[in-house]
């Protein structure tokens, strides 16, 4: 090579380009390729052929062959198409090789050309076929996107989730667009589609037309479009021969291009090397190659990182180099050597002519308690080979309940899902499991299960009393506890029954459970409320006024306040209301009557069981100073200083509490010798103090 | 900001910026202007950690009480649930969704679960036909909520009853999972102690937790030297009791809600001259209380007996700084004198709110009947006559004094006696039921379920031998220049806080007997360190004890770890963690149960 340039050719002003082979293919493939589905990963990945896809005959011989190849030609596998016909190929994210066929079913393949599973387009396909498909890739993760024979799309923007979304329909669309292209934009998957020297803009809510502006006029059909790897740049290739570059929102034109070749291309790509600022549009005609570029401001274009690449290699089946580039980066156990001994032990489960005990042995011996390293991940690979008794194995060297449950519930082992899920502390997790249960087993054997795990049946009482009232009665039946079940008539008592008779039933019930529950307080007690409820009834009846819920204590009181004196006495003694607490409920009612009269009738009906301090306080209370005075007298010596203090005789009260030498009443007194009136009682204070000081 | 989360030993303003990136993070993800729709349970704990302005800085342009119906119109473009996991809640968000106008601009819906995402709650959602409206479903582990600089809570009103009535451990599990939160900032606590049925569960889930995060190896210095986990039914006596600090007085009369209390206004009328108190404010007095107002950090914790003479004292301070001003002759002088102004301002105003208040507790504790239950209190808990009726509790059941507060004294009673004589249970519990109504037979379950109210079984009361033991009652107790931690009850020595005092010295070993007579099990757990971050510590360094209390703690059991802290020998300063900040009557108030 005599000169550095001499193998670069200019494109445009200020960019060059030059052609030079990285590698040859190992393949040995030629023309075949024309006829073969062909889906190359990206960032170097694998590359899918189906030969003769349009092949529809049943022999064996003829039957469509997928090859898989690595980038550099290697075959990977390689094995006969037995499904139906394929429209399109792609390459996940993961990897995975996505195969759309025409009835709408997409078979999703490893690396290996291992079969994974399959998922649908939606039933409409069924009959309209699938005309066309793309698969993309977002941020989200790849996406499919198929148009069916009655012209309409359907895309689901992440085959990991799957989510169908039928898009609008294309007004006055009677054939196949003339070319179509998935864009996302606003983390929303789009389609654009061209028909005739129309552009129409799908998303999920509305077909909007779109015009890229500054659009060379003239045109009357687009034969082709293509898209950026990070959706930022759109091209399009028009019926005369002219090309339009801009960017994806259709809001900029980067720049156009008159190539002269009114052929319809059969490939148009966006091509452009990492950290590179120039971007071209590589157009493929049957002989010819255009590249046609501009060089405008810069891009950032993410690297393959380092992970992307050990993942490679994993995928590969290269586990000991993968793990030797961890040791040599020094990458942290977590990111590096677990991850891929993770994935070594997911394809170690695979192998199913080792037995489930070695399988298990051999990857805890390999994996032991590295950080990082999910067992239930290898686990759910092992169940997903069929291996169910493997995972339960393996699941057992996983530390997180909250990992081990979801995967035994999905192995129908809900049982040991439970007591996994007990042992976490989690109660979401446990509430998780009972719902599943609830549902898998009958209501006896769900019961039963519960009565040997108390966690799990307090926190579903728990459930139940504030979702299903009647199970919570069963539950409370089923185990004998009558205490439970008598709160429960009691709580019932209360929320269902309006009537005076639903009600006494109620209570019924729930004395009769406290009775079996041994507890004979509760029962009595609720026989009383029983006994006081239709009482209450009756009062209203004859008496008029609001008794019912009122506490025996108020219902007592609002007779006295009503002049029923008779009825209250009776009440009383029917509930043998102590002595004391009567006392206490007359006084206060009278005195709130203010009726003074039968309150001192009342005061020497017998001999006060709470002394007649309260008389005086109360009277005071209600500023009667010639009430309080007729009891102050009358109230025993230990609290007869507070009495006369109460109202306000304070010479009096000095006598007493003298006659009395005692040093907290005369203290008391003092701090109540406030007036000038006082000075003089003061003074005989302080006297008989120092008399008393003397002895 | 919240400079007063860092005076400690323990910097906890480190969890409040982890927990405030933590919601700017996912308040980002949603990106464009937004409307948060609150559990309304959370707006409380929510202001401790993030004012309005920083959800104002992150787009959030409306917020909206979570509640039935269609959601408020809102020209924003993503609508937030911040919600507890729970299923009622569930319920309200989908029929919010539901309801949503479809003919206005499509907005994008969240749900944000404090502290922790459910898969129950999502089935719900997903039966109700709305999980798939919602484009973020994330958690905020926001399970400690930093109060001060020694005090976290989880602010769970609802721990207690769960964990010891209805048998739900969430809270346990939430309380495991904040405390691995605090060791991932403050590095791996060594040693674990508990006591306490509700304590082994959380080391057990600690442990097991640790496991399985075997990869991410923690490589912080570690700033807790122990963790010391309590039941609160290890000590259900000392919420009982009135606490007579100056801060748990507060909370015992007007309540502190997520460290503000509310006050009735007469008392903090602004005095102008002239005016004949024409317009007194009718509106509540709303106070922030807490470590950064210098006034308060100084009495909080004091015996209130003690208040006053601060009180006057700094008076006479601060009248004597602004006097200074007569003697500011230079220019220097007046300057010197006027930079410092706005703090002198700021002590006057806060003197003079804290003298307003003392004098609302004074007239309650100067009170015949304070005075007279008091009385009652420190009877029993000193062991006297707490085995038959008392008079007092008769008498307040007679003239219907507040159920709650006849219900605390009924339950001190039982407490200090180790249960109830039958006869004297029975008499009480007819007593209340008659006077207050039948429907409180659920209460008085409930109570006995919890333990709080029982029979005492074969005639064996254990409370004398466990007050002699852990000298639980002091006669000489100081509450003016205390020198034990009875004097935040004036003689009574919390048990709780008692049990952490002997466990840092001379050790529990000491006391075995009386642990073995207090429920569950006590226990003691190592967690390893890496060689390189074992401690040594310097001669004269105190220890760090993180003292977590599973269902409950009072201000007054603070003010005593506290006191404890500050002792000169002491020899371990504490920082306090919780289920929940509470007093006796917000404790039985969460289990009383109303059917009607």
């Amino acid at each position: 090579m005599d000169c550095y340039t001499a193998n670069w050719n200019p494109l445009g002003d200020s960019a060059f380009y030059r052609k030079y082979e990285l590698y040859s293919m190992d393949w040995d493939l030629k023309e075949e390729l024309r006829d073969c589905l062909v889906a190359a990963a990206p960032y170097g990945g694998p590359i899918a052929l189906l030969r003769n896809p349009w092949r529809k005959e049943k022999t064996a011989s003829m039957r469509p062959v997928l090859d898989i190849y690595s980038a550099s030609g290697m075959p990977l596998a390689s094995l006969l198409w037995k499904s139906g016909p394929v429209v399109s190929l792609g390459w996940s994210a993961e990897e995975e090789l996505l195969c759309v066929q025409e009835d709408g079913a997409v078979l999703v393949y490893g690396l290996h050309g291992d079969f994974r599973r399959h998922f649908s387009m939606g039933n409409e396909v069924l009959q309209n076929r699938v005309l066309d498909a793309r698969i993309f890739h977002t941020e989200f993760g790849s996406g499919v996107a198929i148009l069916t024979g009655a012209h309409r799309f359907t895309l689901s923007a992440n085959v990991g989730d799957l989510k169908l979304r039928r898009m609008p329909e294309v007004p006055g669309l009677q054939s196949a667009p003339s070319c179509w292209t998935t864009l996302c934009q606003d983390r929303v998957a789009q389609i654009l589609l061209a028909v005739g020297p129309d552009l129409y803009l799908l998303d999920h809510a509305a077909c909007s037309a779109v015009t890229p502006p500054g659009l060379a006029p003239g045109v009357s059909s687009f034969l082709q479009m293509a898209v950026s790897f990070t959706y930022r740049h759109l091209a399009l290739f028009t019926d005369t021969g002219y090309i339009w570059m801009g960017t994806a929102s259709l809001k900029e034109k980067l720049c156009e291009f008159n190539c002269n070749i009114r052929a319809p291309p059969k490939q148009m790509v966006w091509c452009s090397r990492p950290r590179s600022k120039e971007r071209a549009v590589v157009v493929a005609w049957e002989r010819r190659l255009m590249v046609v570029g501009d060089a405008p401001e810069s891009i950032q274009y993410k690297q393959l990182t380092i992970q992307v690449l050990l993942d490679r290699l994993v995928l590969r089946r290269l586990y000991p180099l993968a793990i030797q580039i961890c040791e040599y980066l020094r990458l942290p156990e977590v990111q590096g050597v677990s991850r891929i001994l993770a994935h070594w032990a997911c394809y170690k489960v695979q192998q199913k002519d080792v037995s489930d005990e070695d399988v298990a042995r051999a990857i805890n011996q390999k994996l032991g308690d590295t950080p990082g390293v999910s067992y239930s991940d290898i686990a759910a690979r092992a169940y997903g080979c069929g291996r169910t008794e493997l995972a339960i194995k393996l699941l057992e060297y996983e530390p997180r309940s909250g990992e081990q449950v979801p995967l035994l519930l999905k192995m129908k082992r809900s049982k040991l899902a439970l007591s996994k899920a007990i042992e976490s502390g989690d109660t979401d997790l446990v509430f998780t499991v009972l719902l599943h249960l609830k549902n898998e087993l009958n209501r006896g054997d769900f019961f039963m299960t519960l009565r040997n795990q108390p966690m799990a049946l307090s926190l579903y009482r728990q459930f139940c009393k504030h979702q299903e009232l009647e199970t919570l009665k069963d539950l409370y039946n089923q185990d004998d506890n009558h205490q439970e079940l008598g709160s429960f008539h009691i709580r019932a008592s209360y929320a269902a029954e309006e009537r005076i008779e639903g009600r006494v039933a109620a209570l019924q019930t729930a004395a009769d459970a406290f009775y079996k529950a041994k507890n004979e307080f509760a029962a009595k007690a609720t026989e009383d409320q029983m006994r006081l409820l239709r009482l209450q009834r009756r009062l209203e009846d004859e008496l008029g006024g609001q008794f019912l819920d009122l506490s025996l204590h108020d219902t007592a009181t609002t007779l006295i306040l009503g002049g029923h004196n008779k009825r209250a006495e009776q009440l009383a003694r029917d509930f043998r209301i102590p002595d004391k607490r009567l006392w206490w409920l007359k006084l206060t009612a009278l005195a709130d009557l203010e009726d003074w009269e039968e309150l001192e009738k009342f005061s020497k009906s017998k001999k006060s069981p709470i002394g007649y301090l309260p008389f005086v306080e109360i009277c005071m209370k209600q500023h009667n100073k010639y009430e309080a005075k007729k009891y102050a007298s009358r109230v025993g010596p230990e609290q007869k200083v507070k009495a006369l203090l109460l109202v306000g005789d304070v010479a009096q009260a000095a006598d007493v509490a003298i006659e009395h030498r005692n040093e907290a009443e005369l203290s008391l007194v003092l701090s109540h010798c406030t007036g000038a009136t006082d000075g003089a009682t003061a003074d005989k204070i302080q006297r008989a103090r120092a008399q008393a000081q003397k002895k | 900001m919240a400079a007063h989360l860092s005076y400690g030993r323990v910097n906890l303003n480190v969890l409040r910026e982890a927990v405030r990136r933590e919601l700017r993070e996912f308040l980002d993800k949603c990106a464009g202007s937004k409307a948060i729709v609150w559990d309304e349970y959370l707006t409380g704990p929510f202001g401790l950690i993030a004012q309005y302005s920083l959800l104002k800085e992150h787009e959030v342009e409306k917020m909206f009480t979570l509640k039935g119906n269609r959601l408020p119109a809102a020209d924003v473009k993503n609508i937030i649930f911040f919600v507890r996991p729970r299923l009622e809640l569930m319920d309200i968000i989908a029929e919010n969704v539901l309801s949503e106008d479809r003919r206005g601009p499509a907005r994008d819906f969240h749900i944000l679960f404090v502290p922790r995402r459910s898969l129950l709650c999502e089935q719900r959602l997903k039966d109700l036909g709305v999980l798939g409206s919602f484009i973020h479903r994330e958690e905020y582990s926001l399970d400690l909520i930093p109060f001060d600089g020694d005090l976290l809570s989880m602010e769970s009103e609802s721990a207690f009853k769960e964990c010891y009535l209805e048998g739900d451990q969430t809270s346990l599990y939430h309380a495991a999972k904040g405390l691995m939160t605090l060791q991932a900032l403050y590095g791996t606590i060594p040693q674990i102690f508990g006591k306490g049925e509700c304590a082994r569960q959380v080391a057990n889930m600690m442990i097991r937790m640790k496991r399985e995060f075997t990869g991410s190896q923690n490589s912080i210095f570690p700033v807790f030297d122990n963790l010391l986990l309590l039941d609160r039914n290890v000590d259900l006596l000392t919420p009982l009791a009135t606490q007579l600090t100056y801060e748990g007085l507060i909370d015992e009369i007007y309540g502190i809600q997520n460290s503000y209390v509310k006050l009735p206004p007469e008392k903090f009328a602004p005095k102008k001259q002239g005016d004949g108190g024409k317009d007194l404010p009718t509106e509540a007095k709303k106070l922030q209380l807490n470590s950064a107002e210098e006034l308060y950090a100084e009495i909080r914790d004091k015996n209130f007996n003690a208040v006053g003479s601060v009180l006057s004292k700094k008076a006479k301070v601060i009248s004597a700084a602004f006097e200074e001003r007569h003697n500011a002759k230079t220019v220097g002088e007046i300057k010197q004198f006027v930079s410092q102004l706005p703090h002198m301002q700021a002590a006057r105003g806060s003197l003079a709110n804290h003298t307003s208040i003392a004098e609302l507790i004074k007239d309650v504790t100067t009170s015949e009947d304070f005075f007279d239950k008091l009385t009652v209190e420190q009877e029993f808990m000193s062991g006297i006559d707490t085995d038959k009726v008392n008079n007092y509790i008769e008498d307040c059941i007679a003239q219907k004094h507040p159920l709650i507060k006849v219900l605390r004294l009924v339950c001190l009673q039982s407490v200090c006696n180790s249960g109830l004589k039958q006869k004297v249970l029975d008499y009480y519990k007819r007593e209340i039921l008659q006077t207050y109504g039948y429907e409180h037979i659920l209460t008085l379950h409930n109570l006995e379920k919890a333990g709080l109210l029982k029979p005492q079984p074969g005639g064996r009361n254990n409370y004398p031998t466990i007050r002699k033991t852990l000298r639980l009652w002091m006669d000489d107790v100081n509450e003016q220049n205390p020198t034990d931690i009875s004097y935040v009850y004036s003689g009574y020595a919390p048990l709780s806080v008692r049990l952490a005092q002997l466990l840092s010295r001379p050790g529990w070993r000491s006391i075995e007997e009386v642990l073995r007579i207090l429920p569950g099990p006590h226990f003691e757990e190592r967690q390893p360190l890496p060689t390189g971050l074992q401690k040594k510590r310097q001669p004269g360094e105190n220890r760090v004890t993180l003292i977590f209390f599973l269902g409950g703690v009072t201000f007054a059991e603070i003010a005593a770890l506290r006191f404890l802290s500050q002792l000169e020998d002491g020899g371990t300063e504490y920082v306090i963690a919780t289920t929940k900040l509470m007093n006796g009557t917000s404790w039985i108030e969460a289990l009383m149960e109303r059917p009607f």
